[in-house]
């Protein structure tokens, strides 16, 4: 038998081995940017066809915000930081 | 002004009168004056802070109610030490802003916005390592606009990367001027309240054509 040396600190199990937590791109109403803009910016940055980018862009005009993208983390900082160079209200939230 | 218009192939073009280019110039100006980072040391010249090449708001000729209608008020360089490059420099050398503090002017706040919203120490490190290169991506595209639009107006013919660089470049000239005029939802409502003669209103117009501007290129571009 051996002891397992006390200094080596093991991964806390269920923080390491859960499958990537789902994060978020959230799209937020600011009364600058005009509506057709926005949409445009949806179906460009996202490649999301007219329809969807319109309701995405309406959903953030009447309930204040919208999810645009969900995944892992690094892509939605990637998507937030191209948001910004577009000019939109954009943050990364974990889902939770 | 005549609006965008698709051109063959990917591109689209206009035509600006002289005093709507002089316009639209001096906005852009002041947006990439408000955007140039006091800390940051001239691109290609670390550790060298010269002057910068570009006249601060007040040395560009605007026309009325565009004057001073977005640019910062007066900040001083700080001369540092010639030829040591300081921590400032370096980080600037790798795209890090070295601050992870959101802008204090309301404008460039709103150009520059926090990642996070609820979470202030990954809001920070995120702007260390993003504000400069966001910064620097809304400069170019200023400048893009300002290489294509002639300064006494005619047509400007844009490839679809140029439109993108134009589309952006205008939203972030609305934004800048939309936040200084404390801009709403009801946005035409504010205007039709200000006396003709304050000259608030006068920006009012200005911003209202730029939207003007900005939707034609949207809708040249769909």
């Amino acid at each position: 038998m051996s002891v397992a040396p006390s200094e080596v600190e093991l991964p806390e199990s269920g923080e390491r081995t859960k499958p990537d937590k789902p994060w978020l791109t959230i799209v937020w109403n600011d009364p600058i940017n005009l509506m057709d803009y926005v949409t445009y910016v949806f179906q460009t940055v996202f490649n999301y066809s007219k329809p969807k980018a319109t309701k995405l862009m309406l959903d953030v005009h009447h309930k204040g915000k919208a999810v645009v993208a969900a995944g892992a983390r690094e892509s939605m900082e990637h998507n937030v930081e191209v948001l910004h160079g577009y000019g939109l209200w954009a943050t990364v939230s974990s889902d939770s | 002004m005549d609006a965008f218009r698709r051109t063959s192939g990917r591109g689209v073009r206009a035509r600006f009168d002289a005093p709507e280019a002089v316009l639209l110039r001096s906005l852009i100006e002041q947006v990439v004056d408000l955007l140039t980072d006091p800390d940051a040391p001239p691109p290609g010249t670390p550790g060298t802070h010269a002057a910068p090449e570009t006249p601060g708001p007040s040395g560009t000729p605007a026309p009325p109610g565009a004057a001073g209608a977005i640019g910062p008020a007066g900040e001083s360089l700080d001369p540092g030490t010639p030829g040591v490059p300081t921590v400032a420099d370096l980080e600037a050398m790798l795209g890090m802003s070295g601050t992870a503090q959101a802008p204090e002017d309301p404008a460039l706040a709103r150009l520059l916005p926090d990642a996070y919203r609820d979470d202030p120490d990954a809001a920070g490190e995120f702007r260390r390592f993003t504000e400069q290169s966001l910064r620097s991506a809304k400069q170019e595209s200023a400048r893009i606009v300002l290489d294509t639009l002639p300064a006494d107006g005619g047509p400007v013919k844009l490839s679809g990367e140029q439109a993108q660089s134009w589309l952006r470049a205008l939203n972030d000239v609305r934004l800048a001027l939309g936040v200084r005029l404390g801009v709403t939802e009801e946005f035409e409502e504010q205007w039709q309240e200000l006396d003709p003669v304050d000259p608030r209103s006068a920006a009012f117009e200005v911003y209202a054509w730029l939207g003007g501007v900005q939707e034609s290129l949207v809708q040249a571009l769909t």
